[in-house]
């Protein structure tokens, strides 16, 4: 057992933060905040860059890594707040043309969600429904080859002009949202959709885990430079304490959602999902609350955390969902 | 990143496994927890079985006695011996975690010779004389005095908080001896045997009943200087070596064991008809992904340290920080599971309940271990 990231996944990690810290620096995100539309210009570079077709086999033009490699990979997504359906992307390189090379935007849809929730919906070239594929696994573990009911799932393709929507104001100004109303479900799509859902809410958990961890950061810097009463607020214990219990929240999402990578198991992931929701949305929280009343202004970057940790929150695996599962997983 | 054992670790825990299905069923039946002499029995005889198998000091450098495990062996040995529930490391506690790292990463060859076999074979206890009624959390306040008198230390002041103090035979204690140096210097660390003259200990009762700990009132003892484990006033940074390893390992046979009672919890709610309440099941659901995620945490620790070369980093503190929260929470809802039977004091989990409630204090309250992880982790001033 050696439970730590390899040489390779370190460079890749670090390598991704550089080039993320290059294209979509602080200048840049608050670019977007103004407007939200998705750098194509962007999107392509990252799709040569191999950040979607990071799984994809060698031979079919992919870089050939793994899951783990894909969770580090969006976790400093997540750090960087870069926006886009960029979860859908990494799952449905290879399975919708274009999108694997940056070349394509695809979105995707939960069918069972009230409501039926779209990002980005101005710039997706494609939108894929997925529907059932969820629930409790057969055994406490593994990827649902057990075929309990409502296990399976399908998945349509759908043509983006034909998606009937109503408008709906995004809480994120970085991620618009529109409310769909009716889908055409044009063509189905042979995709496993219990290990699709599976990786989504996992690569969602990566998100949160890296925002999580940039909101640590973000609260100790200023808490280092941020002077009341003679002395830097961070020398203060109601505010030490704070950062500390940050930390912590950060460090086990991160065990939680590195593991999940390597086992694949369901609960693995389900747990992943909770703790690094949490981490997200409290730890954007008392980033905010060190920050003071800057944190409250539209100007700090504290809020465009905490909203895109809410809206993450709300996709994929939800905490009443996941709860029940791990409930149901201790009698299993 | 791998969560796999290599064969040569899945070959030491089949050993393991097959050696504590073969002694364990043999074992005496466990004695009551206010029974102190019975418990040191029990405890010794345990890690003389340790010994005899060659398990003993595991994780101990094999120049020391040990066996030079690496830290992943280490873990799969207390998750087996937590699994299979072997007896805890009880009152050989302090010296097999603390002083008897210590003595072998800073002791003198004669030092090393007097006081780790021993250890090893269960034949001596030792206790840790470090927390003084004025300084618990502060721990370098202390003011236990040690005067210099020839070849001895005369030693007077008074220690609290001392675990197993009343089985014990030595005492890894902590003494002033250069009361004008700033207050992290002038210490100084000393083996003190338990029945010298001017050494009184005072059973202290806790909340939950028992007399964990005591006392020890120390009135013009006499300590040999050739006692004293490192160089003299160099005390605070000997204690610093081995405190990193309390946070590092400690619990790792613990989290196994919530993580067993909390599938009990969850199989009683449903006998019971608590698993029906929502709010009931999805507070043990939280709790599964917590224990999921710290035994996750325990595994990456171990692992930087073994990468480290077997010093556990600062890790430790964020474990403890979320455990010993997550343990109260753990036996907070066995009492709702419980009802009215949470209200019965001989219930095993109510009984465990209360003991959780020390687990925010000791080594290391919750607060101190803030204020570690903010300043040493995260690099934040000091306060003043």
């Amino acid at each position: 057992m050696h439970f730590q990231l390899t040489k390779d996944q370190r460079a890749l990690r670090d390598g991704t933060r550089e080039l993320l810290a290059g294209r979509f620096g602080r200048d840049r995100l608050r670019a977007a905040v103004g407007d939200p539309a998705l750098d194509r210009a962007l999107w392509r570079e990252l799709g040569a860059a191999g950040f979607f077709a990071l799984r994809l086999p060698e031979e079919a033009g992919g870089v050939g890594l793994g899951l783990p490699e894909a969770v580090l990979v969006l976790e400093e997504a997540g750090r960087a707040l870069l926006p886009g359906p960029l979860v859908a992307c990494q799952l449905l390189a290879g399975a919708v043309d274009g999108v694997a090379s940056g070349e394509k935007i695809a979105g995707l849809c939960e069918g069972e969600r009230e409501p039926v929730l779209w990002e980005h919906p101005a710039d997706c070239d494609e939108l894929i429904l997925v529907e059932g594929g969820a629930g409790p696994p057969a055994h406490g573990a593994g990827d649902g080859a057990g075929g309990a009911q409502g296990r399976t799932g399908s998945a349509y393709r759908s043509a983006p002009d034909r998606v009937a929507c109503a408008p709906f104001a995004s809480v994120d100004p970085l991620t618009p949202l529109a409310r769909v109303t009716g889908l055409p479900r044009t063509e189905p799509l042979a995709l496993d959709v219990p290990r699709l859902r599976r990786e989504a809410t996992l690569l969602t958990a990566a998100q949160q885990l890296g925002s999580a961890a940039r909101t640590v950061e973000m609260a100790v810097r200023h808490a280092r430079e941020r002077e009341q009463f003679g002395a830097p607020v961070g020398s203060f214990q109601a505010v030490k304490h704070l950062c500390a219990q940050m930390l912590v929240r950060a460090e086990m999402a991160r065990s939680a959602v590195y593991a999940a990578s390597v086992t694949e198991s369901v609960l693995d992931v389900t747990a992943a999902k909770l703790l690094a929701d949490e981490a997200a949305v409290d730890n954007a929280r008392d980033c905010l609350q060190v920050h003071g009343g800057m944190g409250f202004t539209w100007e700090a970057d504290v809020h465009l955390h905490l909203k895109r940790a809410w809206l993450r929150a709300a996709r994929w695996e939800v905490a009443h969902e996941a709860e029940e599962l791990l409930a149901a997983g201790l009698i299993a | 990143m791998d969560l796999t054992y290599t064969p040569e670790e899945e070959d030491f825990r089949a050993r393991l496994r097959s050696w504590l299905g073969t002694v364990l069923p043999g074992l005496p039946a466990k004695p009551a927890a206010t029974d102190w002499p019975g418990r040191r029995a029990y405890d010794t005889a345990w890690q003389r079985m340790l010994y005899d198998a060659g398990y003993a000091g595991l994780h101990w450098p094999e120049d020391a006695g040990g066996q030079g495990a690496t830290p992943t062996q280490h873990l799969i040995f207390l998750e087996e011996t937590e699994r299979a529930g072997a007896p805890y490391v009880g009152a050989n506690f302090v010296g097999l975690l603390h002083a008897g790292p210590t003595l072998a990463a800073e002791g003198t060859a004669e030092q090393r010779a007097r006081w780790l076999p021993p250890i090893l074979r269960g034949d001596e206890i030792w206790c840790q004389g470090f927390s003084e009624p004025d300084a618990g959390s502060d721990l370098a306040a202390l003011r236990t005095r040690a005067v210099r008198d020839g070849d001895t230390y005369v030693v007077s002041g008074a220690k609290i908080w001392t675990s197993h103090a009343e089985v014990a035979d030595w005492c890894e204690l902590l003494v002033r001896t250069d009361p004008a140096a700033p207050k992290h210097r002038g210490i100084s660390w000393l083996a003190m045997p338990m029945d010298a003259p001017g050494v009184t200990v005072r059973p202290l009762r806790t909340l939950a009943g028992s007399a964990e700990f005591a006392e020890v009132f120390l009135d013009g003892v006499r300590i040999p200087v050739s006692h004293r484990v490192g160089a003299e006033n160099d005390g605070w940074r000997v204690t610093m070596v081995t405190l990193s390893f309390e946070r590092g390992t400690a619990f790792v046979g613990e989290v196994v064991a919530c993580r067993r009672v909390l599938g009990a919890l969850a199989r009683a709610a449903r006998a019971n008809g608590r698993w029906d309440d929502a709010v009931l099941r999805r507070r043990l659901g939280r709790l599964n992904a917590q224990f999921a995620a710290l035994w996750r945490l325990t595994q990456w620790n171990v692992s930087e340290a073994q990468q480290g070369g077997g010093v556990p980093g600062t890790g430790g503190s964020v474990f403890k920080l979320r455990y010993s929260h997550a343990r109260q929470e753990l036996y907070d809802t066995a009492a709702e599971v419980l009802g009215a039977g949470a209200l019965d004091a001989d219930h095993e989990w109510v009984a465990d309940r209360l003991s959780s409630l020390s687990y925010t204090i000791a080594a290391g309250t919750s607060q101190i271990q803030q204020n570690i992880v903010a300043e040493r982790i995260l690099g934040l001033p000091k306060g003043r």
